[in-house]
């Protein structure tokens, strides 16, 4: 409708097509088809086209109506705005015209209207194309150099390049004299490549046979499994059994001829055979017999009995040594109790005495002069641990104390029963007061109730260290029980001296360690009651004992009750005064439990237990007395026997049994009053022997003398077999002659009695039977051709 | 069957023998007095002492031949009669 619009669309041409030729546009005019023209607001308000709103320099164009303009044309006439386009719009042949609003004036006014449709078309297109044309400017002007890479070009630049470079430094050494001259560089011109001329060289052709490769080997491992058959078969294990034939074919066989043939041919050889090893036995060594136990080493045996090895000797005056034990343990020492001389003659030995102080002195093989004490340390001297109670105990001296051992206990009754502690606890003693007493270590029950502290009494004795082991029993001790014995023929009571009783193994754990630890034990032990403890049925409750007057009595020990029900004593089951005199010692082989030894003053006897009838074997009375006697250690056969001049004598049973074997005088000086022996290694047998006079000799036993002959303890036993036999016979045959004395007896008395003559008749009949007896003679002598007689003649009458 | 026996009781008689086994040439025992691990055993090992100690003969000599064998123990003494199929085997103990 209006110019403008034509204006705008050239210059808008203008704008975005360089190519395109700008359309011709007078600056005064317009294009042919943009008609421009000016809207009023209320044209603008009308048709919605307002400046800024509607409309803007962005967004221009505004389809219009054509009926619309047309409408308005008609409503305003000539105010309307559109007027001067009136055919313009009349003409154009689309429905809508386009407005577009000029900001910029280019064709003069404010708007303009687009009349052709083509330009309507290219006008609208505009927006489109407008942007590739932009970029295609802005690629055109942005066409700049690359950016250099860089590819290692320009290391081998530098390295080529020649620089300015520090000074070269080098470091060189030269030799030490040469050190401070002035050193001289130059320059060493080498040519950088020299040309070898190439020469034929056919002959010295050395064809390169071997060139070093440094080659790497790298195996290729690879682990694979396989499982192949097991071929070979191999026996793991057999089980097989014996060949047998079956119960038929046994029969058939043992039927058979052959076999009868069989046993024809070879049974006559076989019982040959059979017999020659009856009779006689073709193989015995007779060497070999001879000369059972021999030894590996055969020294010489020098001396043939006793040899002196060591002598001890108290130096201090007015003892006496009464008794003398080995130590158990600790070898090659003695112990020796001393006492002091008193007029009384009390032998005691350790640990319990009544009467005096005793002395314990320790003698050891290593110092033969002085006694040392391995108890105490200053003093050898040794008290008592506890004493019995003045009033129950023995009122003589007790002349032989022994441990119970071990395995075996006494009730009050004397019964024998187990012990459950595996210590000593009971002691037998004996003295010439008639009665053996059994004491017990440990308290009776009822004794913590009795007893009392007594105010520590301020002996002279207290300054010594008393172990406190028996403290409790200290002055209170009494007895378990008492037996004493009665005579056999009623008159009186045995006294006894020494006694043996057998010592009963028991089980083997009880005789075991004794370590300290238990021994402090004792005050808290008490005495079981009788019930609780099992009686031991197998206890030999037998006991020998010798007595002051000679006898040897074998008792029981158990009290009896009698029909009244009151316990006593028992009787001894038998007693025999072999010996007229005090019995010294009574001891029990060790090798046979059952034989004793009894050393009276002048003879001994061997007693075996069982036999009634007497003793085994009795010795000739001897001159000197016979103080002391003990069974050798390793010979069955062999013991010892001292006297009271010092001499001792060895009795071999088997050798003599008439005399000693060996008599060897003068071995102490003295009278002996104890042989210990011991056995410290198996090449040191010793026999101690005391005197009263405080001496202690040592003796060594020679091999002979330890050393056991062949089959000596089953020699032995068959001696004593025999000796028992002969004793039993000889007893049967006392006894079948005193029957048949006394059948004579009785015979005698009998008899009619003698018609009584007078002394004349007497004489007569004497007278006549002399006669007879003459002529008797007579005839004899005639006979013999002796008559006449030349004595009797005148005896005749 | 009887005559077996009786001849048998006759060695059996004997003072100190301890046990009778008769065995065949394989060495299988036939009759025995004594129990049957130890006449097993005997057999087997005598069977192949004999064997042994007939062989060591007839090498030496080839005329002669094993009459007897007595094999003394310390405690016993085994006697061994062989014959051409059966051995006899006595076991006596001489002292006792």
């Amino acid at each position: 409708m209006s110019p403008k619009k034509g204006k705008r669309s050239g210059s808008s041409k203008m704008k975005s097509k360089k190519s395109q030729s700008p359309t011709p546009q007078g600056k005064t005019g317009h294009p042919e088809d943009i008609f421009p023209l000016t809207l009023t607001s209320a044209t603008q308000n009308l048709f919605g086209c307002q400046i800024d709103e509607d409309v803007t320099a962005q967004s221009p164009y505004k389809l219009l109506k054509k009926d619309d303009i047309m409408q308005d044309i008609k409503t305003r006439a000539a105010v309307s705005d559109f007027s001067p386009a009136k055919q313009i719009v009349l003409d154009y042949p689309e429905e809508e015209i386009l407005l577009v609003f000029d900001s910029e004036f280019t064709f003069g006014q404010s708007f303009y209207l687009v009349l052709s449709p083509e330009a309507k078309n290219r006008i609208l297109k505009l927006p489109e194309t407008e942007t590739p044309e932009v970029l295609e400017n802005e690629v055109d002007t942005a066409r700049k150099p690359k950016q250099w890479v860089s590819l290692g070009s320009e290391k081998e630049i530098e390295e080529e390049s020649v620089k300015e470079r520090e000074p070269l430094v080098f470091t060189f050494s030269r030799k030490r004299r040469f050190f401070g001259l002035p050193v001289s560089f130059s320059d060493n011109i080498t040519p950088i490549s020299q040309g070898f001329p190439s020469y034929e060289d056919n002959r010295r052709f050395i064809p390169a046979m071997l060139t070093d490769c440094g080659t790497q080997a790298v195996p290729k491992v690879q682990s694979s499994t396989a499982q192949t058959n097991w071929l070979g078969k191999r026996n793991n294990s057999t089980h097989y059994e014996p060949r047998d034939l079956s119960e038929e074919e046994k029969e058939v066989i043992l039927q058979s001829d052959s076999m009868k043939e069989f046993l024809r041919g070879v049974t006559p050889r076989m019982l040959h055979a059979l017999q020659q090893e009856e009779i006689f036995n073709l193989f015995t060594d007779d060497l070999k017999d001879l000369g059972a136990d021999v030894e590996d080493d055969n020294e010489p045996d020098l001396s043939k009995g006793l040899e002196l090895f060591k002598t001890f000797t108290d130096p201090s005056k007015g003892k006496k040594i009464s008794s003398v034990n080995w130590h158990p343990s600790i070898n090659g020492v003695i112990a020796v109790a001393l006492k002091m001389q008193r007029e009384e003659e009390s032998d005691s030995e350790e640990d319990l005495s009544l009467t005096d102080p005793k002395f314990i002195a320790f003698y050891s093989f290593a110092d033969l002069s002085k006694p040392q004490d391995l108890r105490k340390e200053q003093t050898p001297e040794v008290l008592y641990s506890a004493a019995s109670e003045i009033e129950s105990s023995h009122k003589a001296a007790v002349t032989d104390v022994q441990w119970l051992p071990p395995t075996f206990e006494v009730t009050r009754t004397g019964l024998p029963v187990e012990n459950t502690s595996k210590l000593c606890v009971q002691v037998i003693t004996c003295s010439p007061d008639c009665t053996i007493m059994f004491w017990d270590v440990r308290l009776p029950k009822q004794a913590g109730l009795s007893l009392f502290q007594r105010p520590d009494q301020n002996t002279p004795m207290t300054r010594y260290i008393v172990p406190k082991t028996f403290k409790h029993l200290d002055r209170t001790w009494k007895p378990l029980f008492k037996v004493s014995f009665q005579k056999m023929d009623g008159s009186g009571v045995y006294a006894p001296l020494k006694l043996s009783f057998e010592p009963y193994p028991g089980n083997a754990e009880a005789a075991g360690s004794w370590s300290a630890e238990d021994f402090l034990d004792y005050s808290q032990l008490r005495i079981p009651s009788a019930k609780e403890l099992k009686t031991l049925e197998d206890v030999n409750t037998k006991i020998f004992i010798g007595t002051e007057e000679g006898e040897v009595v074998y008792t029981d020990w158990k009290l009896e009750k009698d029909e009244f029900g009151l316990v006593h004593c028992p009787k001894p089951l038998f007693s025999f005064s072999t010996h007229d005199f005090m019995v010294y010692a009574v001891q029990r082989s060790p090798f046979f439990k059952d034989i004793v030894l009894t050393v009276g003053t002048w003879n001994f006897a061997i007693w075996k237990e069982g036999v009634m009838e007497g003793p085994l074997h009795v010795s000739k009375f001897s001159v000197e007395n016979c103080t002391a006697g003990c069974w050798s250690l390793t010979r069955p056969a062999v013991f010892f026997i001292g006297k009271d001049d010092g001499s001792m004598e060895v009795w071999d049973l088997l050798e003599n049994t008439n005399g000693p074997s060996q008599v060897h005088p003068g071995i102490i000086s003295g009278t002996i009053i104890c042989i210990k022996p011991w056995i410290v290694s198996s090449k040191q047998h010793f026999l101690a022997v005391t005197n009263d006079h405080r001496v202690v000799r040592i003796l060594e036993i020679s091999k002979s003398l330890r050393t056991p002959t062949s089959n000596e303890s089953s020699r032995m036993e068959e001696h004593f077999e025999w000796e028992t036999k002969y004793v039993k016979e000889f007893d049967r045959r006392k006894k079948v002659w005193a029957k048949e004395k006394e059948e004579q007896e009785l015979k005698k008395e009998t008899k009619p009695a003698k018609p009584v003559l007078t002394p004349a008749e007497q004489e007569e009949l004497d007278k006549k039977e002399y006669g007879e007896f003459l002529k008797l003679e007579e005839s004899i002598l005639k006979g013999l051709g002796l008559w006449p007689k030349p004595d009797h003649s005148d005896k005749k009458n | 069957m009887a005559e077996v026996e009786e001849t048998l009781k006759r060695i059996q008689s004997q003072k100190g023998v301890q046990g009778i086994i008769v065995v065949n040439s394989e060495g299988i025992p036939i009759k025995t007095t004594l129990d049957n691990s130890s006449t097993v055993q005997y057999a087997g090992l005598i069977h192949q002492l004999v064997l042994k100690a007939r062989s060591t003969i007839r090498d030496i000599d080839p005329q002669n031949d094993l009459l007897f064998l007595r094999v003394r123990s310390k405690k016993n003494e085994i006697m061994i009669a062989p014959d051409k199929d059966y051995f006899l085997i006595v076991i006596q103990n001489p002292s006792a």
